[in-house]
């Protein structure tokens, strides 16, 4: 055991480029049982469990039908309305949550980084994934809604794009993650971040086709369309209600676009995030 | 055995002191254009040392400096050093908690650091979940902590609660099986922060012993800090000697302890009050046969003399002095004064000697800080804190972990038992 022990070095703070991948695939078992935690700690003494997960999206379901389809009357591209917002309240819901949750994971686990060292990516890695599982069930919840509107004769129509479907929840998790991270990674010295996210996450839910159609937007907002249109988490909306509900834009263009947007994202967080989590027991 | 485990070069590590986050931007903008144009950090001066009491002209802090050594493998060795030397720096840098300022560590063979026993248990899930997770945490594979589940549920005693949130366990339970899973770690150094403090007596023995077995048995590097003088010197044979954040004596335990103990306490600083008619000028210990002690390292049970010697200007009447003894927690344990013995002496001009005849002294093994207290008819001639320490060691005849202070307490009566018959 002892022979063929590793060798190793403690410097001081490293560039930051050094990704560490190969030490946080080592610790994959961490991954997983921190998952199980999340998932296990959440309904431990509950009655309903997991189904809590399901009141969120349903709730704001309704709202949205109501203020948004029916008092302002805002377009849902021929969809029916409550199919339309949950859409894209699913899939948002997913963005939102790694988000807010990976911004706080240093403060959040300033315990357990303080006292033993494994990769910290773990930390936020076993977040995305936690949701997927919180995601997975609000996801279902929306097939069967899509089931009973189906059996209704809905206008809509599911079509081969569907197949994009694990790309998009990739792409989710990459924004959401990178974007979690360069925050996490600021406020460990700035905590005025902090207070930026929760709301800034609603203002970016109204800059996304979350309760309006791509189309009307550019349509009504010529000038302005280009912030929606750029906003690399639109295009991933609009693609899974083509896919789904067979209405809606896409272009492979702007599904490249997004795909590099995604990746820059998270590349710079990781970066940014590693950097910081040398020392940041120091300054948290 | 000779190899090398880990090797440390020229390690520091600076601290910001006092508020980070006011001006920081400012702050770290000027660091970043001295960085570009390849000049010194210009908050990070050398040359301030780490001492809590006095103030420094900065506000970095220097924790650690120019630390260097190394350790051979399959050493134990004890990191002993008052509060603020830099021991749990030097262990967090070890385990890669955070990095050092400047220098390096290398190293050979994978590390298991106990800063704190538990870190990473949650609440609601069951012992056995939780054994999974912090062993996860602490680097275990999977099927590793399976392997060895029962050995660690069988060491923690806690079989019948397994299934059972850790929230609803007693916490001495809950230490327990936080430190069975790190026991079970199967790394080639181990590093471990004063957490014996916590569980019973039994447990504690055990928890030595199983550190014993790493170290001695499985011939793995074993770094160790505590306060507790005793378990340091069962378990290890080197000794590092830290203070004010630089290493003041490296070697065997049995040397780095005495010299240890002749470091003044830090908690508190040594603080006269009094007149000037009498002044301490020297404390000396001997033992039985009369030969000074090194190290003011007291064997407990045995006879010692202390002569304390007073340079007198005036002469005054009616004086009893006190040795006072304060544990680590900084409260009174015992004393010797002649006053309670209804002894007044009547000090003349010149130097004095007091001596102090204790035919078996009682004090549980530990350290004391010793305090010295003159008086005359209720005026106090001199007070001094923290003159000097003791150290209390068991005879190397008893096991002195048989006997844990919950139950015995800082000061053991001299007595005997048996059982009486009555008929």
């Amino acid at each position: 055991m002892i022979n063929n022990a590793t060798k190793w070095e403690i410097s001081p703070a490293n560039s930051g480029f050094d990704l560490k991948l190969k030490e946080t695939w080592e610790y994959r078992d961490l991954l997983g049982l921190l998952v199980k935690r999340d998932f296990v700690s959440f309904y431990k003494q509950t009655i309903f469990g997991p189904l809590w997960f399901l009141i969120q999206p349903v709730f704001t379901t309704i709202i949205f039908t109501f203020v948004f389809g029916n008092l302002a009357g805002i377009s849902t591209d021929g969809l029916p309305q409550p199919l339309f917002y949950m859409a894209g309240i699913t899939a948002w819901g997913y963005f939102a949550e790694c988000l807010t949750k990976t911004s706080t994971v240093f403060k959040d686990n300033a315990n357990i980084f303080g006292k033993v060292y494994f990769p910290r990516l773990i930390m936020p890695l076993s977040i995305v994934v936690s949701n997927l599982v919180k995601f997975g069930i609000q996801f279902a919840l929306f097939l069967v809604i899509m089931v009973y509107y189906g059996g209704k004769e809905a206008d809509f129509e599911p079509n081969r794009y569907v197949l994009l479907f694990p790309v998009l929840i990739f792409l989710m998790a990459a924004q959401g993650l990178g974007l979690g991270m360069l925050i996490s990674a600021m406020t460990t010295k700035y905590r005025d971040l902090a207070f930026l996210v929760s709301f800034g996450v609603q203002l970016l839910m109204y800059a996304t086709t979350v309760i309006y159609p791509l189309s009307i937007a550019t349509e009504k907002y010529q000038q302005f369309s280009w912030i929606i249109e750029y906003n690399p988490m639109t295009m991933i909306i609009e693609t899974f209600r083509y896919g789904f509900l067979g209405a809606g834009s896409f272009s492979w263009e702007s599904l490249g676009y997004t795909t590099l947007a995604s990746f820059i994202i998270m590349l710079l967080g990781i970066v940014v995030f590693n950097k910081v989590e040398k020392n940041f027991v120091d300054t948290v | 055995m000779s190899e090398i485990a880990i090797k440390a070069e020229n390690v520091s590590k600076a601290y910001q002191l006092g508020e980070i986050g006011t001006g920081t931007i400012s702050r770290d903008l000027e660091r970043w254009w001295a960085k570009i144009r390849g000049k010194e950090d210009p908050y990070l001066r050398i040359g301030e040392t780490n001492d809590r009491a006095q103030k420094g002209s900065s506000d970095i802090v220097w924790s650690l400096k120019d630390i260097t050594f190394e350790i051979n493998q399959g050493d134990a060795v004890g990191i002993i050093g008052r509060n603020g030397a830099g021991k749990s720096t030097l262990l967090k840098i070890l385990s890669k908690v955070t990095s050092p300022t400047t220098g390096t560590i290398s190293g050979k063979g994978r590390i298991a650091s106990l800063l704190e026993v538990g870190t990473g248990f949650h609440p609601e899930l069951t012992g056995r979940e939780n054994i999974f997770l912090n062993g996860a945490i602490l680097g275990m594979r999977k099927r590793e902590i399976t392997r060895k589940f029962d050995e660690i549920v069988d060491f923690a005693g806690v079989e019948r609660y397994i299934d059972t949130p850790v929230k609803r366990y007693s916490s001495g339970m809950y230490v327990r099986l936080a430190f069975a899973v790190a026991a079970h770690l199967e790394s080639e150094i181990l590093i471990v922060d004063e957490v014996l403090a916590v569980g019973d007596a039994e447990f504690q023995r055990k928890c030595l012993g199983k550190m014993e077995d790493v170290s001695k048995g499985e011939g793995r590097t074993v770094l160790f800090v505590s306060h507790n003088m005793a378990s340091i010197k069962a378990l290890c044979n080197r000794g590092i000697l830290l203070s004010q954040g630089t290493i003041t004596s490296y070697g065997d335990i049995d040397t780095v302890v005495n010299e240890y103990s002749e470091l003044p306490f830090s908690i508190n600083p040594r603080k006269r009050t009094g007149t000037d008619n009498v002044r301490t000028s020297c404390i000396k210990f001997y033992n039985s046969a009369k030969s000074t002690i090194s190290g003011n390292d007291l064997l407990f049970n045995n006879h010692h003399i202390i002569d304390l010697y007073l340079e007198v200007k005036e002469q005054c009447k009616d004086v009893s002095i006190a040795l006072c003894f304060n544990n680590l927690s900084n409260q009174r344990v015992t004393s010797l004064w002649s006053k309670f013995n209804g002894e007044l002496f009547t000090l003349t001009p010149g130097l004095q000697k007091l001596e102090f005849d204790i035919p078996k002294i009682r004090l549980i093994p530990g350290c004391y800080e010793v305090i010295i207290y003159i008086e005359s008819k209720g005026q106090v001639l001199e007070l001094i804190y923290n003159y000097t320490e003791v150290t209390i060691s068991m005879p190397s005849d008893t096991a002195s972990l048989e006997s844990p202070q919950q139950i015995t307490g800082y000061f053991v009566e001299d007595f005997k038992n048996k059982l009486v018959y009555d008929n």
